[in-house]
């Protein structure tokens, strides 16, 4: 019996293939997306520990001289021979194949696993080509484009560098920079042994440096993150609609079949079992699919086919993208997950079918007036969740108040629908159009959950959208007030510092002293810097809120400038008094956005600074110049500054920004897959329902409007429907950004995104999302247009 | 790119020379080749081989405990050249390349730690007057002339040994007067060996120091290319048996299945007798499972021309060497018509 149930059931598929590939290719889409966002937040963590690691070395302690100098080659050998375990490090800034760059020099044989980030093909000539003249200088493929090789040293691409930075062997470096037996730093290598002497017994001068805190980047991107995994949920929940609608359609058309089995002595239990070992079939089927096409989703939108391949064949390499057995079970997981969802409807049904009802298809969700109440009730309960979910606040909260508010906006669709389509055939005239609008709305039902499907898609995309641009522009601002000095300088003491002042006076436009003291403010650790008073503040240092007079006040001591962080802890604005150390009673003056960091800052005037807080640390330096390469070139050939001390932010901010470009790409692409998921539902509902509305077209065709006519209207309605909900979607879409800008990032991070609205960006997805709903139904209304008109004639035949 | 990996790329000819691992192919174009009937120039054949690709300081000891336990340590130093042609380069664009690996090997416990080091700056280097050989900390250096009494140390995050050694017997060439050949295609070595050791010192544990005392074995061996294209890794032997009586021998396994072996017996004197391919015989008796490999961990061992048969057991079947090269080297117990200790070292088990 179990057997015959089970072919009965599964016979349905075989009629149906089309249907079958619907449920499954839904399925996967949904798997797919979800993994494949979930693998490239992965791959761009890694890639910003990577940058991270190559910008600073930040993963290692240090051994360097106290004093700033370099370290004998002597030392380093005295070192290991003494049993510590370091690596030497040697780097400058050096002119290679025509442009300068950081040379970094590293002994290959004793840096610590992993400590060149990337991956690629080495150089020819294996360790020896390395280590021997002329040697290699490895670089980002993007820096080589800039490096013409003329007899110096070969140069080498790998993948993930950081732009700007070649490593050498050190050997080659202290060749190329011209010191032979010098070293810039140790690195302290984990696991050293036992029985060491002290390192001052050995290398007196020399002191331990802790490895960097995380950098900045990772902790703005951890927001990032944070919201593009809610997008790839909602990727699933748009492909889960597809599901949905797939389930439903085959559980009404089976219900003939259902009445049967049970009339023939089947029982109910078996016959729900049946039905959900079918759908864990195909959840695991969708499923496999989608964890494969989600890594080569992943794999497509980040540059590195080869990871791919190595991830495929088991090799784990490090940096790269690899398919995990965790992958595996999680993609599985969450696609079994998402059928159970999409299917528990139903299931319930059929569990609740009378053994005697009509065994008759109903066209799957006739929608009544009251089951629109109905709906429209939920919307009301949503929004009630939504709003006490923004009462509550916490992070957990605020993504009930994103998903309560989704939920409304799509519940609230359909009857938003019924209503503009009844106010529209009340306006009509003549008896096409009457008719247009009447159809259009008794056909709503079978449309409305594609419709919902692709309003989440249209919406997600807008909100995640604005909220991508919103902080891509922020965080670009961040970056230019941050880094408004061309080169950064540190001294190595202070009486060096003030010969660096006498150095530079007349070869920079400006000397902008970094000082800065470490205090506790308000009960908050915190910062104080000091900033001189030069124009490119006012002009570089956008502010929240600031008094009139703000930098007048900053610099005549009477005004401190705080960040957003404190702002919000403790309630300030302008206006109000804050205690610094000393004790110092000042106004707040203004507020400045600080992305990127957690704790509290104050700013004041250079003069206050160094009057207040005479042990002020007075070592760094911000310089204005047009030429940075040339001022740092002198400032290490004539004056003598080590490399390591100098910083050229412009390189800095070129990586940072390329790290972003790369993953809005990837955000850029998701938008699309999400938009074709929901055009896939459209056209799916379509299919079906074009089948089933024969008998609505067969009189309207018999009374004189040609097949061609009936296949334009049928193409119109379509975009119409989807230009009305792209139109729906405009307003829940900002919503969605403003939630998850100003609910979610201040829950997460402690300060608020300003949100920036992006027209010409909407202008372009409602093209989109019209191209979708047009292509989707472009073949159905073909297929109209050419049935032939027997079948028409046949309609009356049959149905009446 | 992990360096590790680039190291492992670059290192790979010639630890499959120095290991007998898999895929040799590298020629030896460029480099000196061992010649049949040279001898040995003492005390410079203690020194560095430069004109050769390979080379290494390779000692292991048998000890026992003052807690009554058997011990093995191990202190290997091998020198690479990268290129042909060593003027004597004293900056880091020499081509020798040196690689140590230490362990320490208890009944319950293994331990293993690894050392890279460049030539020409001096982190790594083998002095022959007096004999010091170094890479970093760990170092085997001589009390007096020539190699008879040594100081030999290393130490890792978990484990550290110092031993004092004094030889009571003499330096002991193998094959034909240190020419030992390593294939039926005449590939071979320059090898001696000073098998008569006496050890006295202490080893850190984890759980503390222990005084040791036993013997110990040193080999020193250069090359360019002493195995063939076919061979894929190697099982050697060094057996101290009761009586004082020493055997070396190694068996060198081959693609085709079949095996190279070669064996010198070693009289209480020093006198060497050494055994051409197919006089030793050894056969796996059972394997353990190592590293997620399958290893021999006993073995039967016979040499008819000495009346020797005898059945040879690790004293810890966990004697993985777990180095960018791994490998299985440990202590092992001798039972049957000999017994005592000695050491085993096998390669290429992949």
């Amino acid at each position: 019996m179990t057997r015959a149930a089970l072919g009965a059931l599964l016979s349905h598929w075989r009629r149906k293939p089309f249907q079958l590939v619907t449920l499954l290719v839904g399925l996967a889409l949904a798997t797919a997306l979800w993994s494949g966002v979930q693998a490239i937040n992965a791959e761009a963590r890694a890639s910003y520990d990577r940058a991270a690691a190559a910008l600073g070395e930040t993963r290692f302690a240090r051994i360097a001289r106290a004093d700033g100098g370099m370290i004998a080659q002597e030392t380093y050998v005295a070192l290991r021979r003494a049993g510590w375990l370091v690596s030497p490090i040697l780097e400058d800034r050096a002119e290679i194949g025509g442009a300068s760059l950081r040379l970094v020099g590293f002994d290959p044989l004793t840096a610590p696993p992993s400590f060149l980030p990337g991956s690629g093909p080495g150089g020819a000539g294996g360790l020896a080509g390395f280590i021997t003249p002329p040697g290699q200088v490895i670089v980002a493929s993007g820096t080589a484009e800039d490096l013409s090789p003329e007899g110096g040293p070969e140069i080498v691409t790998v993948e993930g560098l950081a732009p700007g930075i070649g490593f050498t062997d050190i050997g080659i470096a202290q060749r190329l920079l011209q010191r032979p037996g010098q070293i810039s730093h140790l690195i302290l290598l984990p696991g050293q042994p036992m029985g060491r002497p002290d390192l001052q017994d050995i290398a007196p001068g020399l002191e331990i440096r802790p490895p960097a805190q995380s950098s900045d980047i990772a902790r703005l991107t951890d927001s990032f993150h944070l919201n593009l995994t809610a997008f790839g949920l909602l990727s699933f929940a748009v492909g889960l609609f597809i599901v949905h609608g797939a389930v439903g359609l085959a559980f009404e058309q089976r219900r003939p079949v259902f009445r049967t089995l049970r009339a023939l002595g089947l029982p109910l239990r078996r016959l729900l079992v049946l039905l959900v070992a079918e759908l864990l079939i195909f959840a695991l089927i969708a499923g496999a699919i989608g964890v494969s096409l989600g890594y080569v989703i992943a794999a497509a939108l980040l540059p590195d086919v080869a990871a791919t391949l190595r991830g495929l064949y088991g090799a784990s390499v490090e940096g790269t993208l690899s398919l995990r057995p965790s992958w595996w079970i999680a993609g599985l997981g969450i696609s079994v997950i998402g059928t159970g969802a999409a299917a528990a409807q139903s299931l319930w049904k059929v569990a609740r079918m009378p053994l005697l009802a009509p065994a008759r298809a109903r066209a799957w969700a006739l929608q009544s007036e009251r089951a629109l109440w109905a709906q429209g009730g939920a919307v009301v309960a949503c929004l009630a969740v939504a709003a006490g979910a923004a009462a509550i606040g916490g992070l957990v909260a605020s993504f009930t108040l994103l998903g309560a508010l989704l939920i409304a906006a799509a519940l609230s669709l359909p009857i938003l629908l019924h209503l503009l389509l009844g106010l529209a055939a009340r306006l009509a005239r003549a008896p096409v159009t009457e008719w247009f609008w009447a159809d259009t709305r008794q056909q709503l039902p079978g449309l409305s959950l594609a419709l919902m499907a692709l309003l989440l898609a249209l919406s997600a995309n807008i909100g995640v959208g604005t909220m991508v641009g919103s902080f891509r522009l922020t965080f670009t601002g961040w970056l230019d007030q941050r880094l408004v000095s061309d080169l950064y300088i540190t001294a190595r003491d202070e009486a060096e510092g003030q010969r660096l002042e006498a150095y530079l006076a007349d070869k920079t436009d400006a000397i902008l002293p970094i000082w800065s003291i470490k205090a506790r403010v308000a009960g908050w650790p915190a910062e104080i810097y000091g900033v001189a008073d030069n124009p490119i503040y006012p002009r570089n240092w956008p502010l929240l809120e600031a008094a009139p007079d703000v930098w007048e006040q900053v610099h005549a001591g009477t005004g401190a400038l705080i960040n957003e962080q404190l702002m919000r802890r403790e309630g300030l604005a302008p206006g109000d008094r804050i205690t610094l150390p000393g004790p110092w009673s000042v106004p707040v003056a203004g507020i400045y956005s600080d992305y990127g960091n957690s704790d509290a800052q104050i700013v004041i005037a250079l003069d206050q600074l160094t009057s207040r807080y005479p042990e002020a640390e007075r070592l760094d330096y911000g310089l204005l110049t047009d030429d940075p390469a040339g001022l740092a070139r002198s400032l290490r050939d004539d004056f003598g500054l080590p490399a390591e001390n100098m910083v050229d932010q412009a390189s800095l901010k070129a990586f940072s920004l390329s790290v972003f470009e790369r993953t809005f790409a990837v955000t850029g692409a998701l938008n699309v897959l999400t938009l074709a998921i929901a055009g896939f539902a459209i056209l799916t509902s379509l299919l079906t329902l074009a089948t089933m509305r024969q008998p609505q077209l067969a009189p309207v065709w018999a009374l004189g409007l040609t097949r061609a006519q009936l296949a334009r209207i049928e193409l119109g309605r379509a975009l119409m429907l989807a230009a009305l909900t792209f139109v729906l979607a405009l307003p829940v879409g900002i919503l969605l950004a403003w939630v998850l800008l100003n609910f979610i990032n201040v829950d997460a991070f402690g300060w608020r995104l300003p949100m920036w609205l992006f027209p010409r960006d909407w202008l372009w997805l409602g093209l989109l999302s019209l191209l979708a709903a047009g292509l989707a139904a472009l073949w159905p209304a073909r297929r109209l247009a050419r049935t032939p008109p027997a079948d028409l004639l046949r309609i009356f035949a049959n149905e009446r | 790119m992990n360096a590790r990996l680039l190291v492992a790329l670059i290192w790979f000819p010639c630890a499959a020379l120095a290991q007998g691992f898999a895929g040799l192919g590298s020629d030896a174009e460029g480099f000196a080749l061992p010649k049949p009937d040279k001898g040995f120039d003492f005390p410079a054949d203690h020194g560095a081989h430069p004109d050769y690709r390979i080379e290494w300081w390779y000692l292991t000891a048998n000890l026992t405990g003052a807690d009554g336990r058997d011990y093995g340590i191990q202190w290997t130093l091998f020198r690479s050249a990268l290129r042909p042609g060593d003027p004597g380069i004293k900056d880091w664009s020499s081509p020798q390349i040196w690689m140590g690996n230490a362990g320490l090997t208890s009944p319950g416990r293994h331990f293993s730690a690894q050392r890279f080091a460049r030539g020409g700056i001096g982190q790594a280097a083998v002095t022959v007057a007096p004999f010091g050989a170094h890479i970093d900390d760990w170092h085997m250096t001589a009390n007096g002339p020539g190699i008879d009494s040594l100081e030999v140390a290393a130490s890792s995050e978990d484990f550290a040994y110092r031993l004092q050694l004094s030889a009571d017997g003499p330096l002991v060439p193998q094959g034909q007067d240190g020419y030992s050949v390593k294939s039926a295609d005449g590939t071979a070595s320059y090898y001696y060996s000073q098998p008569f050791y006496l050890v006295g010192g202490t080893l850190t544990l984890p759980d503390g120091d222990v005084q040791v005392t036993g013997q110990a074995w040193l080999d020193r061996e250069w090359s360019s290319q002493p195995l063939s294209d076919d061979q894929t890794g190697w099982d050697w032997f060094s057996l101290h048996l009761e009586g004082g009586q020493k055997l070396m021998g190694f068996r060198l396994r081959q693609t085709d299945g079949t095996h190279y072996t070669s064996a010198t017996w070693i009289e209480p004197d020093g006198s060497p007798t050494p055994y051409g391919d197919g006089h030793l015989s050894a056969t796996p008796l059972a394997t353990a499972s190592v590293a997620g490999r399958e290893v021999p961990v006993r073995w039967r061992l016979e040499l008819p021309e000495r009346g020797l048969d005898v059945e040879v057991s690790a004293l810890n079947d966990g004697a993985w060497m777990d180095t960018v090269f791994p490998y299985w080297e440990g202590p092992i117990m001798i039972t049957g018509t000999h017994s005592g200790r000695g050491y085993l070292e096998m390669t290429g088990y992949e």
